[in-house]
């Protein structure tokens, strides 16, 4: 049953491009500075997680995250600041923990590696990785990673980078170690590797409903059962958008999303999405669209019928105002959060 | 027409596990392998599959009547040719540079990628089908005959009978079908295609089907082809 008590509420941004009032795009730099105001705005409604996404493309701002995480660190207090995700693939390992580190060291102990595979090409090329690797590439950077992890010296050795004999990296951190996630798309191997590496899982539920996500749950518990390693809440990220208004959030977010949606099915090949796809994400698929009320009906469900520790909802996707992003989060953190939580105990007090 | 009553599945990823489930749920007999032993499969097809016997490709293939492809594209060299001879194999592969790599390395652009499945196991039936439409949608949309919110699929390949088995065993999992008779109409439905990634009822697949050649896709292919 859900540990209401101990539940988790997170809110990621992918960093999408800010759109003044009159629709005209801000600037990349003005839509990194946002988020470091979203960031703050996060922390005084006491969200749990704050998490930024790392792309390297044109639509998206943030390239660095852990760079916009150090300026949020600086202007909050309780919020831990997270990657979602950090490309670990495209990346060096030994880096991806420097950068971690510092960003635990400026912020308290709030930092938090979200590590992933990442879902856009961009990466490979621009960092010199080739992309029929992309497995191999991960599996072994998570090696390293896990290594470095424990903050001891490291004797590793693999493909794609120069081998570290008794290797101290620095700084280390105050706690010992840092919290890792690893996020998952959802494939059965995933989630298996996953457990392997014994880190708390994030699944990404970008479409369809999420009861299909409930085997892997069970998986993710059976492996861990079987293979020994540790067991943790599941935590899920998914798209969403709140308004006051119910049909005013829905047209804002058919809008935004299927523009977000349709210009990655471009590079992909996939066709544009329909009314009626969209519709059927907002009513019982994995967009969380609405007023407080709809949003909050929808995300308890998720929580419960999943079993949840943590529940992330991606907002401003597409081109949305400043006004409406932040708006989303107020709304999420006066409204949605309380009203999820009761929900939730109602539905404990049935049971 | 082969009647079929035993589902094999190569492939245990997302698209694999979703065809298996689908196959349990019409009531066949399901064995499934991953790209690994047994034993590596094993939990997961317990887990998200009970029923379907977790198996290694020669078992799959010696028992089952029809046989689906759903490993990554860029792997089914990796099959021995001669597994698949004499068997009716269905192509539910795409390219998808995820786990496929680059475009280019694993695809001829001057062919489909069903038929350079076809020249490969060269004695195998392939028909192409399940591959257009997200398998998500795949797991939730399957519904009865008649249903009127039914969707539907395409189903192509060369020879006619083997069309018509994949056909009859498509909308006994739940789906209508759009036939074809030709494999390289395939591109119809391949990435970049208006039906990839879309869930249509049967009227609207069988419109753009009919009027490939007047969307922006169909215009790209016609180009490619009289270059």
């Amino acid at each position: 049953m859900v540990d209401i008590e101990h539940l988790q509420f997170g809110l990621e941004t992918f960093g999408d491009i800010v759109a003044n009032e009159d629709g005209s795009l801000q600037t990349a730099a003005a839509s990194i500075r946002q988020i470091v105001r979203e960031g703050k705005l996060a922390d005084d409604l006491g969200i749990d997680v704050f998490g930024v996404g790392e792309h390297h493309r044109p639509d998206y701002s943030v390239s660095s995250p852990e760079t916009v995480l150090a300026a949020i660190s600086a202007v909050t207090k309780q919020v831990k600041l997270a990657t979602a995700v950090t490309v670990l693939s495209s990346d060096d390992p030994v880096r991806v923990y420097e950068r971690f580190a510092t960003l635990d060291a400026l912020s308290n102990g709030r930092a938090q590696v979200m590590l992933g595979r990442g879902s856009f090409t961009e990466s490979f090329p621009l960092f010199g990785y080739d992309l029929t690797d992309y497995d191999d590439l991960f599996n072994e950077k998570l090696g390293l990673y896990d290594a470095l992890r424990n903050e001891k010296a490291v004797t590793w050795s693999g493909k794609f980078r120069a081998a570290l004999k008794n290797q101290e990296v620095y700084p280390k951190t105050e706690n010992g170690k840092l919290e890792t996630y690893i996020g998952i798309g959802g494939s059965p191997e995933s989630v298996i590797r996953a457990v392997n590496v014994g880190y708390k899982v994030i699944i990404a539920i970008i479409g369809g409903q999420a009861s299909r996500f409930k085997p892997y749950i069970e998986l993710y518990h059976a492996a861990a059962k079987e293979l020994g390693k540790p067991e943790f809440p599941i935590a899920v990220h998914s798209h969403g958008f709140i308004a006051d208004d119910e049909d005013e959030a829905v047209e804002v977010a058919f809008k935004n999303i299927k523009a977000n949606f349709d210009r990655i099915g471009l590079t992909r090949g996939w066709a544009p999405m329909s009314r009626e796809q969209f519709e059927g994400e907002t009513k019982v698929g994995s967009f969380y669209v609405g007023d407080p009320e709809t949003v909050a009906r929808r995300m308890a469900a998720t929580i419960d019928l999943l079993d949840l520790g943590r529940f992330d909802l991606v907002y401003g996707a597409g081109n949305q105002t400043a006004a409406q992003r932040e708006r989303t989060i107020e709304l999420y953190g006066t409204k949605v959060i309380p009203r999820v939580k009761e929900i939730l105990a109602e539905k404990a007090a049935v049971k | 027409m082969m009647a079929i009553q035993r589902v094999g599945i190569i492939g245990a990823g997302k698209v694999g596990i979703v065809l298996a489930g689908l196959a349990l749920d019409a009531g066949y007999t399901v064995r499934i392998s991953g790209s690994g032993s047994v034993k590596k499969i094993a939990l997961t097809i317990k887990t998200l599959v009970p029923g379907a016997i977790a198996s290694e490709n020669a078992d799959v293939v010696a028992n089952s009547d029809i046989i689906l492809l759903s490993i990554p594209l860029s792997r089914y060299k990796h099959i021995d040719a001669d597994l698949l001879k004499g068997k009716l194999v269905i192509d539910a592969m795409n390219y998808w540079w995820e786990t496929d790599g680059i475009r280019e390395e694993v695809l001829d652009p001057s062919t489909t990628s069903s038929e350079q499945v076809q020249t490969y196991f060269k004695d195998a039936k392939i028909v192409k089908a399940f591959n257009h439409m997200g398998y998500h949608n795949l797991q939730e949309e399957a519904r009865p005959k008649g249903d009127p919110k039914r969707k539907a699929l395409f189903v192509t390949g060369n020879d006619p009978d083997a069309v018509a088995t994949v056909a009859a065993f498509v909308d006994h999992m739940g789906f209508d079908t759009v036939v074809h008779n030709n494999l390289a109409d395939g591109i119809m439905t391949e990435p970049g295609s208006p039906l990839f990634g879309a869930s249509l009822r049967y009227a609207e697949l069988k419109d753009i089907i009919d009027h490939f050649d007047q969307t922006e896709f169909g215009k790209e292919v016609a180009a490619q082809t009289h270059k």
